[in-house]
């Protein structure tokens, strides 16, 4: 019995240790529905190339602390890459969908999957098509509590899986606070309760699409980061596969609703990893996307998304 | 600052209009001379056409750019020489971007529009086996450099290999464990590939045959990153060595986070695991771990240094099994058409299949009834990150 609850216990802490960097990448995917109403397709491979530009970066951070990796290496380098993939996000609101704002959705939605292949296979062209390993910006370890605490010492984290669950949190909570207590904030507030009145009242929603581009770009790009001290090869093509996840995570939180999209991609992680562990790999995504139709059958707007009256 | 840039797209909407016709005419203008193109015979007529279909982009990257320089040293070398028949080889390679669906419309391609007298290809053997049956119906041969699992030849006798089998393969990694002495050995396969699951079974069937145990077995997707759940449950079943049929794309990862939970028992694997970025990515987490494949770099004989050799002076890295493996595909390929003397599918297809002791990179290949490549397997070890010949099994 003991074991059995042990084996849970860890594949609870693996399934939090994945579901936190779904929560970062669903929370870019739900800002830019609650501004813009339409579904970012390229924001995965946002997170890919954060994970790229840490390739590139890293070693030459790594140069500056001296060839040593450690925590200094680690938050400078998130701190680059967010910049990073803060300014390719805006730079991709700004060329693709800037000119497309007073056209249907459906353009606009079609234009993000062309920027999301356009990014994969132009990603594959510039940075090659086989896996890179990422640098090592921090010496991983496993750690597990003292062994005079009993049976529970068996269980144990990935420090790099430590780290990025931390890294998550802090990136919540300073996310809650730009949006709860900021202008640019309660401008993102506003444009996204009503964007007519939102510029009626002054507000320039230009500027404001923008940094949303660019708040969520950044997480991308965070996670990127995180997800590569853990697993240390990535590839051109890495952003599909999570973006898809953060996808239904962000859907199935209540897409437009920040909270639910953190909570959303936990739930996703740990479902998945549950699954992994208890039922077979092989039925893995059936039953995410199913636990996902479920949900949305008993409540369409999603775990904690508010209804809203469709304008026609 | 950024809307200092606004009047440049209301500036660029009247002009919008005249690009929009303008590209519908040239787009007209293309696709006439496409249309044209197509229906006439531009070739030229004294080329020998082989179409060879590879992943060399995607997931598989490493294995389709590994087998594509391979087979198109051997054609350089062919045309060096003379080329065949008193033709040229003209090689057309197609990227599957190691994507399910492309190569049968890669090799659609080959047979209806480039007309192609034979087709090479693929390393994994999901593609092959997508390909294969289009080959067959048309009675175009297809050579496979490295798709081991058996079903790939099965679908027909226009269709050959150059590697072992997975029944082989799996067989020979099973005698090994078990020579090693261990008893307990867990499985974790690649789902999403034929050739994954395939070598699994030989695996469990044969290291179950002589009285080992299987203590778990799991699997997982390609392109999955994360495969903490999977160990996490083998940990604590307590496996002697773990069987890991995979690509080296997942099995790095795998290696590396086995390591890091604690798993300190050694990794067995097939010809999958040979890729340009295993040790890269893994570093020194597949210390003590062993593999079955094709061939070995470090092999003194004089073909394979030879081969070595020019390999290194083209493209400025050592072959792997894909590069050698690539290269004995159009070599018995030439060597089939010369002895054919002509390019016709059926007598081509019998010379092929007449293929005996062709002395190749990976060893003597002489072609089974089945169509199958008869020869031995090398498995190699890993030391201090890098590869170690351990020993070699003939069939």
């Amino acid at each position: 019995m003991a074991d059995k609850i042990i084996l849970f216990l860890q594949q609870l802490i693996n399934g939090l240790a994945q579901g936190s960097i779904y929560a970062l990448i669903a929370l870019g995917y739900t800002m830019v529905f609650g501004v813009l109403r339409f579904i970012n397709f390229a924001h995965g491979d946002v997170y890919m190339l954060g994970a790229f530009a840490g390739f590139y970066i890293g070693p030459r951070m790594l140069h500056l602390f001296g060839d040593k990796p450690g925590y200094g290496v680690l938050v400078s380098m998130l701190l680059v890459t967010m910049i990073l993939c803060a300014l390719i996000g805006v730079l991709i609101e700004w060329l693709c969908y800037r000119p497309l704002r007073d056209r249907p959705k459906l353009t606009v939605l079609i234009t993000a999957i062309g920027v999301s292949l356009f990014l994969e296979n132009g990603g594959q062209f510039l940075f090659g098509a086989d896996p890179k390993s990422f640098p090592e910006i921090l010496t991983d370890s496993y750690l597990s509590l003292p062994e005079s605490w009993g049976r529970i010492s068996e269980l144990g984290i990935q420090l790099s899986a430590a780290i990025s669950m931390l890294v998550t949190v802090i990136l919540l909570f300073g996310l809650r606070h730009i949006v709860l207590h900021t202008k640019m904030g309660m401008a993102m507030r506003a444009l996204s309760f009503n964007p007519v009145a939102a510029s009626l009242m002054g507000i320039n929603n230009s500027v404001v699409i923008a940094f949303t581009f660019g708040l969520g770009s950044a997480l991308a790009g965070a996670a990127g980061i995180l997800t590569s001290i853990q697993q240390p090869s990535i590839d051109p093509l890495m952003g599909v596969n999570a973006g898809l996840k953060a996808f239904v995570a962000a859907v199935l939180g209540g897409i437009g609703n920040l909270p639910g999209a953190a909570l959303g991609g936990i739930l996703i992680g740990v479902i998945e990893t549950m699954v992994v562990g208890y039922v077979s790999p092989t039925y893995r995504d059936a039953i995410v996307f199913g636990v996902l139709i479920l949900i949305l059958l008993v409540k369409p707007t999603g775990l904690l998304g508010a209804s809203e009256q469709e304008k026609v | 600052m950024i809307e200092v840039f606004l009047p440049i797209f209301t500036l660029a909407r009247p002009l919008a209009k005249t690009i929009v016709i303008m590209k519908t005419l040239v787009f007209s203008v293309l696709a006439t001379v496409g249309l044209a193109a197509s229906l006439l015979p531009l070739r030229a007529a004294d080329d020998i056409v082989i179409g060879e279909f590879a992943s060399l982009t995607g997931g598989n990257a490493s294995f389709g750019q590994s087998s594509h320089k391979g087979t198109q040293l051997a054609v350089d070398e062919i045309n060096a020489a003379g080329g065949l028949l008193g033709k040229k080889i003209k090689l057309i390679t197609e990227d599957d971007q190691s994507t399910a669906g492309q190569p049968a419309t890669i090799v659609q391609k080959f047979i209806n529009q480039d007309k192609v007298v034979a087709v090479l290809g693929e390393v994994a053997s999901s593609k092959s086996l997508e390909a294969a049956p289009i080959c067959q119906q048309n009675k175009i041969p297809m050579i496979s450099p490295a798709s081991t699992n058996p079903k790939v030849t099965e679908v027909g006798d226009y269709i050959f290999r150059v590697c072992f089998i997975d029944s082989f393969q799996g067989t020979v990694m099973a005698k090994f464990a078990q020579s090693k002495g261990w008893k307990r050995v867990a499985v974790l396969t690649d789902v999403k590939q034929d050739y994954s699951v395939g070598l699994a079974k030989f695996f469990v069937e044969g290291f179950k045959k002589n009285g080992g145990e299987i203590v778990k077995e799991q699997s997982y997707s390609s392109g999955d990153r994360d495969f903490k759940a999977q160990l996490t449950s083998m940990k604590s079943l307590k496996p002697e060595a773990i069987f890991l049929p995979g690509y080296y794309t997942e099995v790095s990862l795998i290696a590396k986070q086995a390591k890091l939970l604690g798993l300190k028992c050694p990794l067995l694997g097939g010809d999958g695991w040979v890729g340009d970025s295993l040790l890269k990515v893994a570093g020194n987490s597949l210390d003590g771990s062993f593999f079955s494949c094709h061939f070995s770099a470090q092999d003194k004989s004089p073909v394979v240094q030879g081969f070595v050799e020019k390999f290194k002076a083209k493209n400025g890295a050592l072959p792997d099994d894909m590069a050698a493996l690539g290269y004995d595909s159009a070599m018995i390929l030439a060597e089939a058409i010369k002895k054919a003397d002509t390019t016709d599918g059926d007598k081509l297809r019998e010379a092929i299949a007449a293929t005996k002791d062709h002395p190749g990179i990976t060893g003597k290949i002489t072609l089974d009834k089945d169509r199958n490549a008869e020869k031995p397997a090398t498995i190699l070890t890993i030391a201090n990150g890098a590869y170690k010949f351990e020993q070699s099994v003939a069939p």
